[in-house]
């Protein structure tokens, strides 16, 4: 199976001042398409850098980011949105839901993005699939967090993105309701045949992909299958 | 293939799903993009009523024209007719069709029934004029019944003011005339000038037995035709313009009054305009502050909807998509009470009119100033919105983001100077030329810096001077001004601008008002008796002194015309212009005084002024300075003037500065004594009445001498505050439209400040804060902005009305610390109570219920 993402000697610095404050360095690896991955590490380790490096959201300081093919380094941040909207999804730890959009819509946005056809049918099943669609006018402000995470999930895989970035996915829920989001996060990944990278704390959730890399300081410090 | 992917990606984002998403996230908006459209609104409304009622003016002008002049050709005179003059007026009788003659000058009436009298303007009338509309009477018959027989028609203000009827006799001059009727409008006539000087007509026939009119009176001769339908009277007029000029005869037509007119209240439209351009300009600062909160309350919105695949240009658009709907709503908002004020507009001014102006609604106006709102409001909104450029997706997974300056300082810079270039084409819109516009571009920007300036000044001063000994309650206050979201900028600005506004009216008013009631001191004539024949003189003198009244000046008045400068006469003068002197210098009347000294009101500046004339030596005369600069005369030359017949040189012997604002007769011209002291003359006298005395004496000159006329200095200080009451009032219309947006800005500004503060507000709750001490640590904040804005907008008052005062009126300006101190408290304690308010209305609720509903 071929590479869908690819990162190569990348590195990520902040300037304060005349300080530089440096996140990541030399931090290079492979994911394969269809395959699941954790990126863990302490607190300040560069995780959720990494993964907004990886996910296009931010532009290296050095080094490169292949995603299916393309160098998003060499890239301008609109261009960066299209291939978002093109082959990304993204599930969050706070779930970033649009708070002025109802439930069904925040999942059909990304499909209206991509002038995709059936937007409402597509949006309603994915609903269905996640369990809301009795919850589908429903304003994020008027969903549980779980709720809130599951449209989250609905709208991640409504453009049928090529790889999935999720931000400590269940961080923010109950040991219940987390647990639940897991599963149905697992399930649709695999349904859909999408790459997933997620970023988290907790050890367990890391075990259930089939890599795991550990950052320590801003390095690589094991990249295990 | 990624390009063309992008393309049709593009394409199919196209518009109608950037305004999908505008409308759906305005959806829960809605109270709050209200709160920011509320600004414009009144200065929409000022806009559009003003627009409205200008071009129904202008209509109205086009449509009664005929009527405000009511005639086709009107040719007046300031001087007896000389036979070429009578010539040039009687060959273009021979070719009209009607023909009416008309002399006028100020004089004296007495309503004998209860000795009321006044000067008044006598209006001696020959002919049916007016041709075109009519003398609007009361009764209607009264129009056509007052030519014949010793009958008047008498403005109806002196009717009321003397509570004369129809059938009561009023005396003019020598003669009695019967009230034929109450004169209620006449060609031309607005209600200021009635106030300034009520007309009385009589027929022309009865002049002459008034006796009224002797040598060196002060009347005008007005000749009114009318010509065939075919005739172009606008190209007859054009071809008498030199003969006109020789004679001293002025011609209007039609054409030129409806011009005029129409330029004079361009000029009140153009004013209105721009005050009502100030309010939306106001407004529009509003706008840009609140969309800048909101767009900061976006932020986490925008930077999903990128982490989505929405690029930077989309959101942009999505949001400027939104505050041109706010604009649009607003603006139509604003045109509808556009359309109501318009109704008042006329109502308002109709004492400044000379025509009745219609209500009807002017589509152009109304879409002109929808127009302008979405544009100006969007203009405005730019300058928060370029910052959604600069938003990262980075935001969805930590809310910190890094700005590329560079790239909005640069698409900032470009926003403010459209901005500076929108105020100066708008400006030269409504004003005449590029220095007043620029003038006011510059006075507008000015205004703002001044405020801008002064709100900065105050967050850096409390800032580094923090009074960290103060109580909690009055240090949380306090840096509530410079703390993050803190409105500081666009209240002082706000309520700044409002009070500038306001403050400039008072002050001006104020300044005209003590001026002239200290021209009319304890020490200053309030009096002034004048057309004083020489044979009169010693008899008027004899009844002031039988009255105990003093005789603060006794003046004699010679009118003369200038005939030669240097051996140049007028004809000279005209062919060479290399002479360098005005040919507007020759052929007018002056009128001049001889005596041995100057007055206190004048001060030589150049030459040496001798007051007496030896026997066979040349008198030197005195001239004010400015009208000799006219005229291009020098120290030195030799004159010739033609005192009613008789040719008197005189040499320019010195110049004098005249200050024209006292109470005095005051000339341009000065003979010495001993040159003219025996020509036909009339003599001015100035004497002080208390208050209790003025009718009394003024009645009994009036029995007595029939053909003095007197001034009230009293009276016309009524009727100046009159008018500027009425003018105060349009202005005060205008300034009020200011102060309401300034006020509904300052609650919008308020109320935004409050979204940022509630989570704030609610810890300190949630820690144990009482009402009251929310309420003290928001009463001071507000007291501090509302001081602050006050004094800074009176700051700009003082500037501006010196500036008027100064270079202007010419007055000196003393400001009034009264009015300053009344000014600031009022401002100070609505800026609290608003503040207050909005606090309040946050309190009542629980902190739960707060923050579920700010969530």
């Amino acid at each position: 199976m071929g590479s869908i993402l690819s990162v190569k000697n990348l590195a990520k610095t902040y300037k304060s001042g005349t300080n530089t404050l440096t996140v990541l360095q030399h931090i290079d690896f492979d994911i394969e398409e269809k395959s699941t991955v954790a990126i863990v590490g302490p607190s300040g380790s560069g995780k959720t850098t990494l993964l907004g490096l990886c996910a296009g959201l931010d532009r290296a300081s050095s080094g490169d980011v292949i995603l299916n093919n393309i160098n998003l380094n060499k890239l301008n941040e609109d261009e960066r949105a299209w291939i978002r909207n093109q082959h990304v999804g993204f599930i969050f730890q706070n779930f970033q839901l649009l708070s002025t959009l109802t439930a069904l819509e925040n999942v059909m946005v990304p499909l209206e993005l991509r002038g995709a056809n059936n937007i409402k049918k597509t949006a309603m099943e994915l609903l269905e699939k996640v369990g809301l669609q009795d919850r589908a006018s429903h304003y994020p402000s008027q969903l549980s967090g779980g709720e809130q995470q599951r449209i989250s999930l609905a709208r991640a895989f409504s453009n049928s993105p090529k790889i999935l970035f999720a931000d400590e996915p269940t961080g923010n829920l109950d040991t219940e309701t987390g647990e639940r989001v897991e599963r149905l996060l697992f399930d649709l990944n695999r349904e859909a045949g999408t790459t997933l990278v997620l970023v988290t704390h907790d050890l367990e959730l890391a075990a259930k992909t089939q890599r795991v890399i550990r950052l320590k300081g801003g390095k690589l410090l094991s990249n295990a299958e | 293939m990624q390009s063309n992917d992008q393309t049709s990606y593009a394409t199919k984002t196209n518009f109608w799903w950037i305004l999908k998403m505008a409308l759906r996230d305005s959806r829960k908006n809605k109270s709050r993009l209200l709160l920011f459209i509320s600004s414009i609104v009144l200065g929409i409304a000022s806009m559009v009523a003003i627009s409205s009622f200008s071009d129904n003016l202008k209509t109205d002008i086009d449509l009664q024209a005929a009527e405000l002049i009511g005639a086709d050709l009107v040719v007046d005179s300031r001087k007896e007719l000389s036979q070429e003059a009578q010539h040039l007026v009687d060959s273009l009788k021979s070719i009209s069709s009607a023909f009416a003659e008309e002399k006028s000058f100020a004089s004296m009436a007495l309503f004998e029934k209860n000795g009321g009298n006044r000067l008044v303007d006598i209006r001696a009338l020959g002919g049916n004029f007016p041709f075109y509309g009519k003398l609007e009477t009361v009764p209607e018959s009264a129009e056509g019944s007052f030519r014949s027989g010793k009958n008047a028609l008498v403005d109806k203000t002196l009717m009321l003011q003397f509570n004369a009827e129809v059938g009561d006799q009023v005396v003019i001059g020598n003669q009695k005339f019967t009230i034929a009727g109450a004169l209620t409008n006449a060609p031309g006539q607005s209600g200021i000038s009635s106030s300034v000087a009520p007309a009385i007509f009589i027929p022309l026939a009865y002049l002459e037995s008034t006796g009224l009119l002797q040598k060196g009176s002060r009347v005008s001769y007005n000749f009114y035709y009318q010509f065939p339908k075919t005739t172009d009277v606008d190209n007859i007029l054009e071809k008498l313009d030199t003969p006109f000029e020789l004679e001293g005869l002025d011609g209007e037509t039609i054409q030129m009054r409806k011009e005029s007119t129409g330029r004079s209240f361009e000029d009140l439209t153009g004013f209105l305009s721009l005050v009502g351009f100030i309010a939306l300009l106001l407004g529009c600062i509003g706008v840009s502050s609140a969309i800048q909160i909101y767009i900061r309350e976006k932020l986490n919105s925008i930077a999903i909807l990128r982490c989505l695949g929405v690029s930077s240009r989309q959101a942009f658009l999505i949001f400027l998509i939104q505050v041109a709907g706010i604009g649009l709503i607003g603006s139509v908002l604003g045109a509808a009470l556009g359309v109501i004020i318009q109704q008042l507009l006329p109502v308002v001014l109709q004492d400044l009119l000379p025509v009745a102006v219609s209500n009807d609604l002017s589509i152009l106006a109304i879409a002109k100033g929808i127009a302008l709102g979405v544009f100006i409001s969007i203009l405005f909104a730019l300058l928060p919105l370029i910052g959604i450029h600069t938003i990262s997706p980075l935001n969805t997974l930590r809310l910190s983001y890094e700005e590329n300056n560079g790239h909005k300082n640069k698409y900032r810079t470009l926003v403010y100077g459209l901005i500076i270039l929108f105020v100066l084409l708008f400006a030269r819109m409504q004003l005449d030329g590029w220095f007043q516009t620029l003038a006011f571009t510059a006075g507008v920007l000015l205004g703002f810096l001044i405020l801008y300036g002064v709100s900065l000044l105050l967050v850096k001063l409390v800032k580094k001077y923090f009074p960290h000994s103060w109580s909690y309650l009055w240090r949380q206050g306090l840096s509530n001004l410079y703390r993050p979201n803190n409105q500081t900028v666009i209240m002082v600005m706000a309520i700044g601008l409002g009070t500038a506004f306001i403050a400039t009216l008072f002050f001006v008013k104020t300044l005209l008002i003590s001026q002239l009631s200290f021209s009319a001191g304890s020490n200053q004539p309030n009096m002034v008796l004048f057309d004083i024949q020489s044979s009169q003189k010693q008899e008027v003198l004899n009844l002031v002194n039988k009255e105990n009244l003093p005789i603060i000046q006794e003046v004699p008045i010679v009118t003369v015309q200038l005939e030669s400068i240097n051996g140049y006469n007028e004809a000279a003068v005209r062919k060479d212009s290399t002479i360098g002197l005005s040919p507007r210098s020759f052929g007018r009347e002056l009128r001049v005084t001889y005596r041995d000294s100057i007055i206190s009101s004048e001060k030589i500046t150049d030459g040496l002024w001798i007051g007496e004339v030896g026997q066979g030596d040349t008198a030197r005369v005195s001239l004010e300075k400015e009208y000799a600069e006219r005229a291009g005369l020098k120290i030195g030359d030799h004159l010739v003037y033609n005192v009613q017949g008789l040719m008197v040189p005189a040499i320019v012997g010195s110049f004098r500065e005249v200050d024209w604002n006292r109470v005095q007769t005051n000339f341009r011209l000065v003979f010495p004594k001993g040159v003219i002291d025996d020509a036909p003359q009339f003599h001015v006298i100035m004497t002080r009445t208390p208050n209790s005395e003025a009718s009394a004496f003024q009645l009994a000159v009036v029995q007595q001498f029939p053909t003095v006329s007197i001034i009230d200095l009293n009276l016309i200080l009524t009727i100046l505050d009159e008018i500027l009451d009425k003018i105060g009032f349009v202005i005060q219309f205008m300034a009020a439209l200011s102060i309401l947006t300034g006020i509904i800005v300052l609650i919008a500004s308020v109320m935004i400040s409050k979204y940022q503060r509630v989570r704030e507000s609610v810890l300190l709750r949630t820690m144990g804060a009482s009402r009251k001490q929310i309420l003290t640590i928001a009463a001071m904040e507000y007291l501090f902005l509302g001081t602050l804005a006050a004094s800074a907008g009176i700051l700009i008052a003082l500037l501006s009305s010196w500036a008027l005062a100064v270079f202007s009126f010419e007055l000196p300006f003393v400001p009034n610390i009264l009015l300053i101190l009344s000014l600031f408290v009022g401002v100070s304690a609505l800026t609290v109570v608003i503040g207050i308010f909005n606090s309040t209305a946050l309190l009542n609720r629980t902190p739960l219920e707060v923050l579920r509903k700010e969530d």
